[in-house]
């Protein structure tokens, strides 16, 4: 019956990569799940990116319970290639990082909301109700 | 149910998912449930500067609700065949009243 959960069983206890809803990128361990894709995350870094300025950084957040209609995708993170970050993006400090993902944010809303005003003269609804997704 | 049995058959073929935050994941469809959640292996982010998240990533669970579209490879598709099964689940229904949920 629950065809969900045997997806999710072989991710079990492994590291994964999380993007949720609100674009936010969780790092964890597995350690529990259900058939609605809610889980549990274990040892959870969160890491920031600025699309922009090519930085990352990470924050420790530790244990993250993590309803399942806010989860976009969850990927296994192969452990030969753990921690590779394309070419371009540089480690940076999370302070400094926080304040520019913040002003991303607000322009990557606006620009949404420019879209789905653009697509609704033609007849478009928008699909992801408005919201900014990365 | 359907196009849960459709995908089904579509299992082992390459097929590429675009999420309704425009993310476009390449990759070789793995297995499919009720809800078409999607599991894909070997995967390839096209556009990967854009998206570094998933440089890492070999293998991904992807939420049916965020799918936008799934592309498949044309001639692996017997579109006669759907159309008519599409037809018959529509009038297997036709008799019994809206269930309401």
């Amino acid at each position: 019956m629950f065809t969900t959960a045997a997806q999710l069983l072989d991710m079990t206890d492994k590291k994964i990569v999380v993007v949720l809803r609100d674009g936010r990128k969780l790092i964890g361990v597995l350690r529990s799940w259900d058939q609605f894709a809610n889980i549990v995350l274990q040892d959870t870094i969160e890491r920031l990116f600025s699309y922009e300025k090519k930085l990352y950084a990470d924050i420790e957040r530790g244990v993250f319970l993590v309803r399942g209609e806010n989860v976009l995708l969850l990927g296994e993170i192969d452990l030969d290639r753990d921690d590779y970050i394309p070419e371009p993006y540089k480690l940076t400090n999370q302070r400094e990082l926080h304040k520019i993902c913040k002003e991303e944010t607000i322009q990557r809303k606006k620009r949404e909301v420019r879209r789905a005003r653009k697509l609704r003269k033609f007849g478009f609804e928008g699909d992801n109700g408005g919201e900014g997704l990365v | 149910m359907l196009f849960y049995s459709f995908f089904k058959t579509q299992i082992g073929n390459e097929v590429e998912v675009e999420l309704k935050n425009d993310i476009r994941i390449k990759g070789t469809l793995k297995s499919i449930d009720q809800y078409l959640n999607v599991k894909l292996d070997d995967i390839q982010v096209t556009n990967e500067d854009k998206y570094p998240h998933l440089s890492a990533v070999t293998s991904t669970f992807i939420r049916g609700s965020t799918v936008r579209y799934i592309h498949l490879n044309a001639s692996t598709v017997d579109t006669a065949l759907l159309q008519d099964a599409t037809r018959r689940e529509h009038h297997a229904n036709m008799g019994k009243a809206p269930s309401g949920s």
